[in-house]
């Protein structure tokens, strides 16, 4: 397992993991299509997942949250040669995305990146290899249940 | 009662054949790097048949196809356009039970739905947009004694569209014939988790179509949909899926300047006035009824009603009748007419569906029916089936926040008008809802003031050619169905003509 960075103001707890499943189609994922990032989509179909692009083949704005910042280079593994990650950061960073609209109504859930078999994922990178991407949830230590 | 044979055994009405192409100007034509991937039977869990792997150079063949086929089928009258409309329409009324097979086979779908609702709704969608097309007029204004304005509708020229899996033949068709009406020719990439029955329905009518004017490439969304979406050689993309994705196709479409419909689900509230319970009678069963059309489909519809409010004062007895109703549904072979509720059209679809399940529970929703996967044993037993399920719960919980496109309903109460109307508008999308009420008046008023694209009033799940669909907020953009649909595939061309043999005197 990997938790991402807290990188949100004010907070200090991460809000989403990788589990190694993810870790390993991450890796593979990367050697094919260099530096990636995630975007939670919402609705219909293939809706709900993580998409995982090529970094930023998906432009964020400021209708986006960023929820953490992954990475999955192994300690002390400066990185894929050759294929640099964001400038000036060491390692393998993949960022987490999520629209801030979708955000107000997830924010008292953690996220964890899982994988399973499956086939139809948008245009997330993972589809071709027969995998998906799906996200498990558990509630933030600090949020309460509805009750 | 009928249980059509399974594709594979000797009785079965339709032979999958063992490889399918992508259908390009006419023909069958291999995927140019020479993959193919396997499509899965949700019924069995097991793969049926290998099917063309679509890349880039697939997607620039079918482009050079309608290319060269656009002009010619562009400047069709709208005669001869709806001739052939009306011919499709004729040749999947005549296969209903072999086209039905072969899409239960593909997406799971209890076969009683594509007898009765995708294929009906398919052919008379086919025969509606060939109506509209000939009742189509172009206007002219007279702006001055010798100044005429004529406005034409115009095709766009070749567009591309994305279709998803939940109704393969039928939201194809919702694509499909307002773009032929219009005179477009088409690149259309299936989904990936149902790629054969419009191909099916392809070797049916291929031949009414002149080559080129539909192309069909399969593959992934990465390797063929996105090659498709952001390719600067159409001129209109069509989407249905998520919001990321209908973003990133958003995304393509401003970066080549072109118009992109988009129809991105939502999470419908459908809403009970007490007054419904007034009487037990026939208006009673048919709102019970509309409760349980969650499970329609397996809840994979854009517009599931997937939460329902129910006001305070019949909560305990509606919900409770409406438990027993949905108790009563029949969950079993997808190919028995008797079969109410069949299987998720894909593995990662049913892991979903679960991982929902668990996140209401860790939420606090209280699990009132179903929640797990079900096992029906013999041939099925690998099939993805999941038990109409019941929560109950606040609206602010994700189960209530998030289109969970399974057979899996959000239940919550209300205290009166504005509290309903809040709830039901208090979501990211807008796609359907569904109000009950023997008020007209109050039915009407909370048909106005719910922020939804399509508001359904005491009655559920109606997709009539002519009725507009589509969303508001992040539901999407543009509409299908009805001849609004028509706008999004023609140009309006001005001809200003002037009648007048006198110089302006400007120079």
């Amino acid at each position: 397992m990997i938790d991402a960075a807290v990188v949100i103001d004010g907070e200090s707890q991460s809000r989403v993991a990788l589990t190694d499943a993810s870790i390993d189609l991450l890796h593979l994922l990367w050697g094919k299509y260099g530096p990636l990032m995630f975007h939670q989509s919402g609705g219909c179909c293939d809706g709900s997942s993580p998409m995982c692009y090529p970094a930023g083949d998906f432009i964020t704005s400021d209708a986006d949250v960023l929820l953490g910042r992954f990475d999955i280079a192994a300690p002390g593994d400066p990185g894929t040669p050759g294929t640099p990650g964001t400038p000036g950061t060491p390692g393998q960073p993949i960022d987490f995305w999520m629209s801030r609209e979708q955000f107000a109504y997830w924010s008292h859930t953690h996220l964890t990146v899982d994988v399973v078999p499956g086939r139809g994922s948008g245009f997330s990178v993972e589809g071709p290899e027969g995998l998906r991407f799906l996200i498990r949830s558990r509630l933030m230590d600090d949020a309460q249940p509805f009750r | 009662m009928t249980i059509y044979a399974a594709p594979g055994t000797p009785e079965a009405l339709v032979t999958f054949k063992s490889r399918y192409e992508h259908w390009i100007g006419g023909e069958w034509v291999r995927p140019v790097k020479g993959q193919y991937f396997e499509d899965i039977s949700p019924v069995t869990g097991k793969p049926f048949a290998e099917v063309a792997r679509g890349t880039a150079e697939d997607i620039d063949a079918a482009l050079d196809a309608a290319h060269k086929a656009a002009p010619a089928w562009g400047k069709t009258t709208g005669t001869e356009r709806a001739a052939v409309l009306n011919k499709i329409a004729d040749v999947i009324e005549a296969n209903l039970e072999l086209l039905a097979v072969a899409e239960t086979w593909d997406n799971g779908k209890p076969i009683r739905e594509p007898l009765n609702a995708d294929l009906p709704l398919a052919a008379d969608h086919f025969r509606y947009f060939a109506s509209v097309i000939r009742a189509q007029e172009g206007e002219f204004t007279e702006l001055d004694g010798d100044t005429v304005a004529y406005h034409y509708a115009e095709p766009l020229g070749v567009v591309g569209q994305i279709i998803p899996w939940n109704f393969p033949i039928l939201m194809a068709t919702w694509k499909l014939a307002p773009a032929l009406a219009g005179g477009n020719t088409i690149v259309l990439k299936p989904a990936e988790q149902t790629p054969v029955s419009i191909l099916v329905l392809i070797e049916l009518i291929g031949d009414i179509l002149p080559p080129g004017v539909l192309n069909i490439v399969n593959g992934f969304g990465l390797e063929a949909g996105k090659p498709l979406a952001s390719s600067p050689r159409i001129r209109k993309i069509a989407f249905t899926g998520e919001t990321t994705t209908g973003r990133l196709i958003l995304q393509y479409a401003s970066a080549n300047l072109i118009p992109s419909t988009v129809e991105l689900g939502g999470k419908s509230p459908n809403i009970f006035f007490e007054d419904v319970a007034d009487k037990n009678d026939a208006f009673y069963d048919k709102a019970q009824e509309g409760f349980v059309l969650f499970a329609f489909n397996q809840g994979e519809v854009c517009t599931c009603p997937s939460r329902s409010l129910i006001q305070k004062p019949i909560y305990d007895t509606f919900l409770s009748d409406a438990l027993d109703r949905t108790k009563k549904a029949i969950q079993g072979n997808p190919l028995d007419t008797a079969t109410q509720v069949g299987a998720q059209a894909s593995n990662d679809q049913l892991e979903k569906i679960l991982s929902y399940i668990d996140i209401g529970k860790q939420e606090g929703a209280r699990l009132l029916l179903g929640g797990e996967r079900v096992d029906l044993g013999g041939d099925l037993t690998d099939g993805f089936y999941v038990a109409p399920t019941i929560f109950e719960g606040q609206n602010s919980m994700r189960i209530f926040q998030e289109e969970i496109f399974g057979p899996v309903v959000a239940v919550t109460s209300f205290d009166d008008y504005a509290d309903a109307i809040a709830k039901a508008n208090d979501t990211l999308y807008g796609l359907g809802a569904g109000v009950w009420s023997r008020n007209g008046n109050l039915a009407y008023r909370a048909g106005r003031d719910i922020k939804a694209g399509r508001v359904w009033i005491n009655n559920y799940h109606a997709y009539p050619a002519g009725a507009a669909f589509g969303g508001y907020k992040s539901s999407g953009i543009g509409r299908e169905n009805s001849k609004l649909a028509l706008d999004h595939y023609q140009q309006t061309k001005n001809l200003l003509v002037s009648y007048s043999e006198t110089a302006l005197g400007f120079f």
